[in-house]
């Protein structure tokens, strides 16, 4: 699209520009910030004299247990995301491709829907509860199965719009051919709905590292994620603001990776059903 | 995925490729066994995601709400209470704070989000040159987790020491104390969740914008409409789809907001910030009312459904009308 032939360049650049820094100017405050000295940044001074202390302190110091919530996270994001991404392929491609009653697909993805809508706070008392019984509290299974189930009404979502492209007649031919279904799936199917599996995984990874509400609940001092560990910095009785930003610095490494390698996945996979 | 047993056993039991056409009859049987029994495998992973994660945590929520629960871990004693703890939920000015307050705030900043991301997306279209770098710095603040976007406007907006403040300063104003005072907690609150997602409505009407036909714009400009009327008479109504889409996908996160809130405020001054899931946590986690706090959530989740169904029947007849 075009706007009119009247438009100023320079003003929607100036604009866009102004737009920019709001962006970043915050974020680059708080990466500074993580280099800064308590007093540095206290007394306000514009410049400082940058110093590694606060990394050094957040990572290695026998207090901090970053490293590990670090690990946690990781962990966490991959196994949830490897299993929510088969779980939702699968069960997109059941749902439209495979004859299932109307009212069987209308009641299925209606209830991922009304769960998707449900604040995740309010059924984390329950997965508390549930996790407690089963005796997984306390541990990473369940924490990877919270964030599966959570991430799963996304991911069922998307793959069901790429798996609505994969063209019907490719698959009744490799039918023909006598393929059997998980041939179908892994030769056919897969290749051609790659690029969607790999804008999915990226979202559903993302979100797993961001969740802060269901980790908290769910874990203590050891399976504790990174979001959790942050907020521990601002909860103490006084708050370490340096530290603070120095972790949340480390804490937007994987998801600036994922931009600078993955932006047209993500821009994809955030774009899709809204425009499809 | 390397073929199970069974699926070998299943290889076996296919016809030669050349054999369906010979024995169509026995080639459709073998397909419908085929259809059945994997239509069953690939769906069960996600049937039984959600039946063991989100239909049985709700019964066991509804279940518990029906209790007064005391004491913890494996010696809590459970006494009925039948539905004393719903009627308790009209009482708690808390409770009542957090449904107030996460409406206003998912109206004011789901509004202001999308306002902010058209204009920009508007904006976006208009230049060639750039475009793309524009579009990697917006996408930025999607990609951060919710408590890091605490973090750094809990130190942008320190008192004494945060950035704004110290603009504020700059510009000869008095420094405010933006989240512990009552009049602008809620304010500032909504003003950081415009920050963090005006990036993704951004996004979604980027996209929208980009994939409208081009031949209706040159339609227009033939028959000399204003830049305005273009925006109001063009842009609008096609974009209507999109911004309903948009509208959706933040409302339906902006109730479910936890994270700013916990790190920023912790729902104070006050009751100025308590939003929903916040009473909701310190119920049942900080104070270990199990019973009531699972009142609660069976309240919030039925009210959330509620409120989210009627916008969208709204959405709807709005559609309809066009």
């Amino acid at each position: 699209m075009t706007t009119s032939p009247r438009a100023r360049p320079l003003i929607v650049h100036a604009l866009l520009i102004a737009a920019a820094l709001l962006v970043l100017i915050p974020v680059l405050w708080v990466v500074a910030a993580g280099f800064r000295t308590q007093i540095s940044l206290l007394s306000g001074a514009f410049w400082f004299t940058p110093v590694l202390k606060n990394f050094n302190e957040v990572l290695f110091s026998k207090t901090s247990d970053f490293l590990v919530n670090y690990r946690n996270s990781l962990v966490v994001g991959t196994l949830s995301t490897l299993i929510c991404l088969v779980a939702a392929t699968l069960a997109a491609w059941s749902l439209n491709r495979m004859s299932w009653p109307r009212w069987f697909v209308h009641i299925f993805l209606g209830w991922a829907l009304v769960f998707h809508m449900f604040p995740p706070l309010a059924l984390a008392s329950a997965w508390f509860t549930i996790m407690r019984t089963v005796g997984l509290d306390n541990t990473l299974t369940a924490v990877v199965l919270a964030h599966t189930v959570l991430n799963l009404p996304m991911a069922l979502w998307l793959m069901g719009v790429f798996v609505r492209d994969v063209p019907l007649e490719l698959e009744e031919a490799a039918r023909l051919d006598g393929a059997t279904t998980p041939i179908l799936l892994w030769r056919i199917v897969m290749p051609i709905i790659a690029p969607g599996l790999v804008a999915t995984a990226i979202l559903t990874f993302v979100f797993s590292w961001n969740d802060f509400g269901v980790a908290l609940t769910l874990t203590m001092k050891q399976t504790a994620t990174v979001p959790v560990a942050i907020a521990k910095f601002a909860q103490d009785y006084e708050i370490l603001y340096t530290q603070m930003a120095a972790a949340a610095a480390l804490s937007i490494l994987p998801a600036l990776v994922l931009l600078i390698i993955g932006q047209r996945y993500i821009v994809a996979g955030l774009t899709q059903g809204a425009v499809k | 995925m390397k073929p199970t047993a069974s699926a070998a056993a299943h290889v076996e039991a296919v016809p030669e490729p050349a054999a369906p056409r010979g024995l169509p009859i026995a080639a459709d049987f073998q397909r419908g066994l085929d259809e059945r029994l994997w239509r069953w495998l690939t769906l069960s992973p996600a049937l039984l995601l959600l039946l063991a994660l989100s239909v049985l945590p709700l019964v066991n929520l509804f279940a518990t709400s029906l209790f007064t629960v005391s004491g913890s871990g494996g010696h809590s004693s459970f006494a009925v209470a039948g539905l004393n703890n719903y009627r308790a939920l009209a009482g708690d000015t808390l409770f009542r704070a957090g449904i107030l307050n996460t409406v206003l705030f998912a109206l004011f900043a789901v509004g202001g989000q999308m306002l902010c991301g058209f204009v920009l997306a508007l904006l976006c279209t208009g230049v060639t040159r750039g475009r793309l770098l524009y579009r990697t710095i917006f996408i930025l603040p999607i990609l951060v987790p919710g408590i890091v976007v605490g973090a750094i406007w809990k130190l942008l907006l320190n008192f004494d020491f945060g950035l704004v403040n110290q603009a504020v300063e700059l510009v000869g104003f008095d420094p405010l104390n933006w989240l512990g005072s009552a009049n602008t907690a809620l304010a500032s609150v909504i003003f950081v969740d415009i920050w963090h997602w005006t990036p993704f409505c951004f996004l979604l009407f980027l996209a929208g914008l980009q994939s409208l036909p081009q031949d209706v714009y040159e339609a227009a400009q033939i028959d000399g409409a204003s830049g305005w009327q273009e925006l109001t008479y063009v842009t609008l109504p096609m974009m209507l789809p999109t911004i309903m889409v948009t509208f959706a996908f933040r409302l339906v996160l902006a109730f479910k907001v936890f994270d700013e809130v916990y790190l920023l405020t912790g729902g104070g001054p006050g009751t100025s910030t308590q939003v929903m899931s916040f009473t909701l946590y310190q119920r049942f986690f900080r104070e270990d009312q199990t019973g009531y706090g699972s009142a609660m959530s069976v309240a919030i989740i039925f009210m959330t459904c509620i409120l989210l169904s009627a916008a969208f029947a709204a959405r709807g007849r709005m559609g309809a009308a066009k």
